[in-house]
């Protein structure tokens, strides 16, 4: 089953070549892995997307807590939240896809943040599945380049991960 | 005070009490050997390759209980080092292990003798560090001996450019470590604890599982009390040998792949276990699956929260310190109404005796050619039971497990997780340091002395009165088993040609060498090797024994603990 896992760890050198190491070492999936430090600098807060039965997950949840620099771990799955993932798109923007991108981008809610002749550059924010589904529904001759962030989540309401 | 950073270092140990350091000098770590050399408050113990000198700190630190340090320069030095790091590892050894890096603006330019040490013992070490400012060597130093002591214990590098140690600072040693990441739960939860206790007074067919964490958390000692009123069978993982006295009844042997039948049976078929400090591996229960054949409540103390339910579910799971677990299971015991299940449990140890009965360990002996399993039973009588006793790994390391009955803890020291072939003389060599005037018995193969034979010059450098007992079959005993069984008798490779003659090796590095290759001559040859006229010499002793002698009991690979062979069933 897929988990989306968040974590906090200490903001030092090498601290995300402990997390990725421990997955390949220990050969648990890894779908997305997004990092960055917090209005704390030194803390990095990070999001796994991970699967596995719940055994496994269990086992990723206390080898993540086993790392020295780890200072909390929550497994955002186990309840309610939130979960968003950036995509930057750029499309073909000449003849009628000049248009339909446009369009596209809509009703997606997406913004253009980059215009050229011949292309444009999508910004997209959302679920994983609505960004596939963006992608689904432009024609895909039209795409020249996609880069996504991995999904970032947080737990709703009073669910709040911090030291 | 300001101090260079080769002061500091030596500083930081000295605060630590620390009495060995094990290690090889090199250009990235002149300037901490300088300083080495200018002080007397610990001994620099100069080994002959750095694998040794993490060994022989590794084990100092299983005999003693205290934290191993070894220092080693960069590059080589500290690859060299990463066999010994790992085997410390896999045995949760507290170890600090200092490395030599290139000066901080060489870092990453593919210097001369620089590797990414941080990077290559990220998955073998509990932690490690790369000191990049003098202002936090101390700290480091500080955090590295806490981390490698502290919960599950394990090794720590600390990775120390040149230029750090050349730098000055100011020396403050802090006298404690705050982490807000790094707080192991000690103390174990009563509620859990109850339930346990609860489960094993109700149980009909109760075992108890000992590990390494026995040994390691000094728990040996409430154990017994808690087995002893309690009345049941225990085993001992080979980590936890000494954990309870092998001599005493309730023992049933070791268990596992090469444990007696009356361990695996027991294991297969009670309906309580508690397992304690110990972690399920595949060496020890075998295939899980087939172990779940037979429904058990099972009850886990460990330090490790992640060793819980990792290859085998458990239905109450207690975190903490073994040691202060059992404690508070004692108290708990005492306060407690015992309910009167003496009849089942006299049935289940009956069931125990007629396993014990079948006497798995029994063997054929001979006069003509020494078997392997004969010269341990007469090592431990000729040291009275009580030595210290390393091993390599193989055959011998099984033997010696099976055979050699260990009544303490800490007095048993193998590699068992990492099954590091070499480890047993420079074992040997740290136990010695730390006890000089104990019995230190090696026993291994002429495979693994092989493996790091170079240390007889540093137990030459330092009279250390070391026996070694090499059990000689001429090959690679374990490999030609496994390949007697499972392959059809190709012994590929595994035949050790071209041998020294040990004897002659042993007296050129000054040591005493004896041949024995009659069973007749074995306990007058160990008598004399352990002799008051041998009390202060390095005794190689190398037996000559049945080359196609094989260790059983055996549950083999992926096999199930009750699919046991013995050796009259072949």
């Amino acid at each position: 089953m897929r988990h989306i896992v968040s974590l906090l760890m200490e903001n030092e050198a090498g601290a995300l070549s402990r997390v990725a190491g421990l997955f390949s070492a220990r050969a648990y999936n890894i779908e997305s892995l997004t990092v960055a430090p917090t209005e704390d600098e030194t803390l990095s807060r990070m999001t796994i997307v991970t699967s596995g039965s719940d055994e496994v997950i269990e086992q990723i949840i206390k080898q993540l807590n086993k790392l020295i620099d780890v200072v909390k771990v929550l497994d955002l799955s186990d309840g309610r939240h939130i979960e968003r993932e950036l995509m930057l798109v750029k499309v073909k923007a000449t003849g009628i896809f000049r248009e339909e991108m446009k369009r596209m981008s809509d009703i997606f809610r997406g913004r253009i943040i980059d215009v050229a002749d011949g292309s444009y550059t999508i910004e997209l924010t959302g679920s994983g599945s609505k960004l596939d589904a963006f992608l689904e529904a432009i024609d895909k001759t039209a795409i020249l380049e996609t880069v996504r962030t991995g999904a970032s989540g947080i737990g709703r309401g009073d669910r709040i991960l911090k030291v | 005070m300001q101090l260079t950073g080769a002061e500091i270092v030596i500083r930081c140990l000295q605060e630590e009490n620390v009495k060995f350091l094990f290690g090889y000098p090199g250009g990235a770590v002149l300037n901490i050997y300088d300083e080495i050399f200018k002080q007397d408050k610990f001994k620099h113990v100069l080994v002959r390759h750095e694998q040794a000198a993490v060994h022989a700190a590794d084990a100092y630190a299983r005999a003693t209980g205290e934290v191993g340090v070894a220092l080693v320069t960069s590059g080589p030095g500290a690859t060299n080092a990463v066999t010994g790091i790992a085997t410390a590892y896999m045995d949760s050894i507290p170890m600090v292990v200092l490395s030599g890096q290139v000066p901080t603006p060489a870092i990453g330019m593919d210097a001369f003798q620089e590797v990414d040490m941080v990077g290559i013992t990220r998955p073998c070490v509990k932690h490690n560090f790369l000191v990049r400012n003098i202002d936090e060597l101390a700290s480091t130093i500080k955090k590295a001996f806490y981390i490698a002591a502290s919960g599950r214990p394990g090794p720590v590098v600390v990775d120390i450019p040149k230029d750090v140690t050349a730098h000055v600072g100011e020396f403050v040693y802090p006298e404690s470590v705050q982490m807000r990441s790094y707080n192991p739960v000690l103390k174990g939860h009563s509620g859990q604890i109850k339930k346990a206790l609860k489960l094993l007074l109700e149980a009909k067919r109760p075992m108890i599982y000992a590990g390494g964490g026995v040994v390691l958390g000094d728990a040996a000692e409430p154990l017994t009390k808690l087995v002893r009123q309690l009345g049941f069978p225990i085993t001992n993982t080979l980590m936890g040998l000494g954990g309870y006295p092998a001599t005493d009844k309730q023992f049933v042997g070791m268990l596992g792949m090469h444990g007696t039948l009356e361990a695996n049976m027991a294991m297969q078929e009670c309906d309580v276990l508690l397992a304690v400090g110990a972690r399920f591996d595949d060496r020890v229960i075998g295939n899980p699956a087939h172990f779940f054949q037979n429904p058990r409540t099972i009850i886990h103390i460990d330090v490790d929260p992640s060793s819980i339910s990792k290859r085998v579910k458990v239905d109450v799971p207690i975190v903490g310190d073994v040691k202060s677990v059992l404690a508070d299971m004692l108290q708990l015991l005492d306060e407690t109404e015992k309910p009167h299940n003496a009849e089942p449990l006299k049935a289940w140890w009956q069931k125990i005796e007629d396993w014990r009965g079948k006497n798995c360990l029994k063997y054929a002996t001979s006069s003509d050619i020494i078997k392997p399993q004969y010269v341990i039973e007469k090592l431990w009588e000729a040291t009275k039971g009580d030595a210290f006793v390393t091993s390599d790994v193989g055959q011998h390391q099984m033997w010696a497990a099976q055979y050699y009955k260990f009544d303490k803890p800490r007095r048993w020291l193998n590699s068992g997780g990492l099954g590091t072939m070499g480890v047993g003389l420079p074992y040997a060599m740290g136990a010695q340091f730390a006890f000089p005037d104990a019995q230190v018995a090696c026993i291994t193969g002429e495979g693994s002395i092989q493996m790091n034979i170079q240390e007889l010059s540093t137990c030459k450098q330092f009279h250390l009165p070391i026996k070694v007992i090499l059990l000689n079959n001429r090959y690679l005993g374990m490999v030609r088993q496994w390949q007697e069984f499972f392959y059809e008798n190709r012994y590929s490779e595994s035949y050790v040609d071209a041998l020294p003659d040990f004897v002659k090796l042993a007296e050129s590095y000054g040591h005493v060498g004896m041949r024995i290759e009659k069973p007749g001559d074995v306990e007058s040859a160990l008598k004399e090797a352990f002799g008051p006229s041998n009390k202060e010499r390095f005794v190689f002793m190398d037996f000559i024994t049945d080359q196609k002698e094989n260790v059983f009991p055996m549950v083999p690979n992926g096999k199930g603990l009750s699919e046991i062979i013995l050796a009259e069933d072949l």
